[in-house]
């Protein structure tokens, strides 16, 4: 799915404005505004504990943040539930693993979407692979899972599960996801398998994406527009070399 | 299902039709007791072992199930009646004790729903006028079917079997639908269920709901099959023994209900032999199988094949 359809043709896709999250006297997230358009991949670095996946999780509806608004569509989806927006389309990973350990790594994949088919008495009714069999089939080919296709997700590698976490997230089709850390704990050639895999699902299901990374190269070679976050707050924002090249980004974040 | 299991399935289903016609009136009794615990366990089974919920009120939704059919049996209600009525007023009591789920996890809602069994068996022992108190309600008739007395203890020993085996069918079939595939997913991780679209509010409810309905079918065999209640069998120590039965068997395995119920309806009988040790041998036996067999009896041939690959 790609941009917000005809509904909306002016609106902007995703716009997050002047958003602020303090815990007492510390503030998380201090006035953080950016906008992501259609089918663009926008990167957010920055330093451990400088907001962003509090940044995320305000966006997302897992905390309620203090101030400030979030957009999608034209509409304000601030301090919606996650329940609210993934039915808006609007899909996440996590900075940990969250699979379905007990499940296979194709039941993963069709539970992550099935919720999307029909009303929930019709999916009482529907056939066990609730019609995703076929589509779950495919991603487990593209991201080469097939050999583990009948294992419980829970008994594979910390590699595999990570890219059965980002699998699933996609499964659904949704119109923007938020990738927290995606190449954390993934081994070097996974890394840049990962980079591959999600700029071909950029190209297939032409959604928007939002990642969280410190690994510099990946998010530089991924994503055309890149922000720093620094304190809670928008330090420097633009093209990556731009950014990389920033001074103030060098002193608080990537040094020399 | 491959087909060694299916003839297997098959093969032992047909021996247990089979062998109450070589028992006395007692053996046939244990074994429709079996069965109505069976309906209540395999409940139990989906709300705990599919859908990750702790139970420990189980027992009241069986005395729930088995009140109702005492009272309306004995107005001479039609059996065709009370199951359903049975199964429906559990279900919506069942989909009631799922709300302090939606808050409270683990040991605590263990203690939420162990209070409301408490509820349930003192409003059991105080409302003499419906409940008949302590003494309880005597004298309930068995149902007919079809004009087909089931007074006999063979004759209702295959209706509840055959029940049994519908309400296991109905269960299958339900695990193995979408539904079954969301139950797990609010077990393994409702955070992640929740960004995935899954309603875990109404699938928590459910699983309450569904599993609450099958202990209240199987309260109605229940009060059928003995003719006569009071609160003692609905007390919580019964939910924790069904519990027990859950886990023993295999928490969230399709089978482990039966060996399960087998293990703590069934064993006890068979233990009977040791007189005064009984209770103590069956009490190490739970242990046992606690500390070698955490995932229960059906983890068995897991292990075993595990053991095979790593050779």
């Amino acid at each position: 799915m790609e941009g917000c359809g005809e509904m909306t043709p002016t609106a902007r896709f995703l716009e997050v404005k002047d958003v602020r999250k303090a815990y007492g006297a510390i503030k998380a997230v201090d006035g953080v505004s950016f906008a992501v358009g259609p089918g663009e991949i926008v990167g957010v670095i920055g330093p451990n504990g400088s907001g962003k996946t509090t940044l995320f999780n305000s966006i997302l509806g897992q905390i309620k943040p203090s101030s400030g608004n979030v957009d999608f569509c034209g509409e304000e989806i601030t301090g919606m539930s996650p329940l609210q927006l993934s039915r808006r389309g609007v899909g996440r990973t996590f900075q940990t693993l969250q699979v379905f350990g007990k499940l296979s790594v194709r039941d993963n994949l069709i539970v992550a979407a099935q919720e999307f088919q029909g009303t929930m008495p019709a999916r009482l009714l529907a056939p066990p692979d609730a019609g995703l069999g076929q589509h779950a089939d495919e991603m487990i080919e593209f991201f080469g899972l097939r050999h583990v296709a009948q294992l419980p997700a829970g008994s594979l590698s910390y590699g595999q599960q990570k890219l059965i976490d980002i699998a699933m997230a996609f499964m659904p089709k949704p119109r923007l996801v938020l990738l927290d850390e995606p190449c954390a704990g993934v081994n070097p050639s996974l890394v840049d398998q990962l980079r591959a895999l999600l700029i071909d699902l950029n190209k297939a299901q032409g959604g928007s994406f939002v990642v969280i990374e410190h690994n510099m190269d990946f998010i530089m070679k991924l994503c055309p527009h890149v922000i720093c976050m620094v304190e809670g707050k928008v330090l420097a924002e633009g093209p990556p070399e731009t950014v990389q090249a920033n001074r103030q980004v060098l002193e608080a974040y990537l040094g020399n | 299902m491959n087909r060694t299991r299916t003839f297997g399935l098959v093969a032992a289903l047909i021996a247990f039709a089979v062998l109450p016609n070589f028992l006395k009136s007692y053996g046939v009794y244990l074994m429709t007791l079996f069965c109505v615990y069976l309906m209540a366990i395999f409940g139990l089974n989906l709300t705990v072992g599919y859908a990750g919920q702790m139970s420990l009120g189980q027992a009241a939704f069986l005395g729930i199930g088995a009140y109702q059919a005492a009272i309306f049996l004995k107005l001479g209600w039609p059996i065709f009646i009370v199951l359903p009525v049975a199964g429906i007023v559990c279900f919506i009591v069942g989909l009631i004790l799922g709300f302090p789920a939606l808050r409270v996890q683990h040991h605590y809602l263990a203690f939420a729903t162990l209070g409301f069994n408490i509820l349930v068996y003192l409003v059991m022992r105080n409302e003499e006028k419906v409940t008949g108190g302590t003494f309880g309600i005597p004298g309930i008739p068995r149902p007919s079917l079809f004009g087909y007395s089931l007074d006999g203890a063979l004759p209702f020993f295959y209706f509840t079997f055959l029940s049994v085996v519908v309400l296991a069918l109905f269960l299958w079939w339900l695990l193995r639908s979408p539904w079954g595939r969301a139950f797990a997913a609010l077990r393994d991780n409702p955070m992640r269920a929740t960004s995935l679209g899954i309603n875990i509010t109404a699938y928590t409810l459910l699983a309450f709901a569904i599993g609450a309905a099958c202990a209240g079918v199987g309260g109605v065999y229940y009060a059928a099959l003995v003719q006569f209640i009071e609160p003692a069998p609905f007390h919580f120590s019964a939910s924790l023994t069904m519990l027990l039965a859950v886990i023993v068997g295999g928490s969230g395995r399709f089978f482990g209900p039966v060996l399960g119920t087998i293990i703590v309806v069934l064993l006890p009988e068979w233990l009977r032999f040791m007189q005064n040790w009984y209770l103590a041998v069956f009490g190490f036996a739970v242990v046992a199988l606690m500390i070698w067999l955490p995932g229960g009896l059906l983890s068995i041939p897991e292990r075993l094949r595990w053991k095979g690959a790593a050779k």
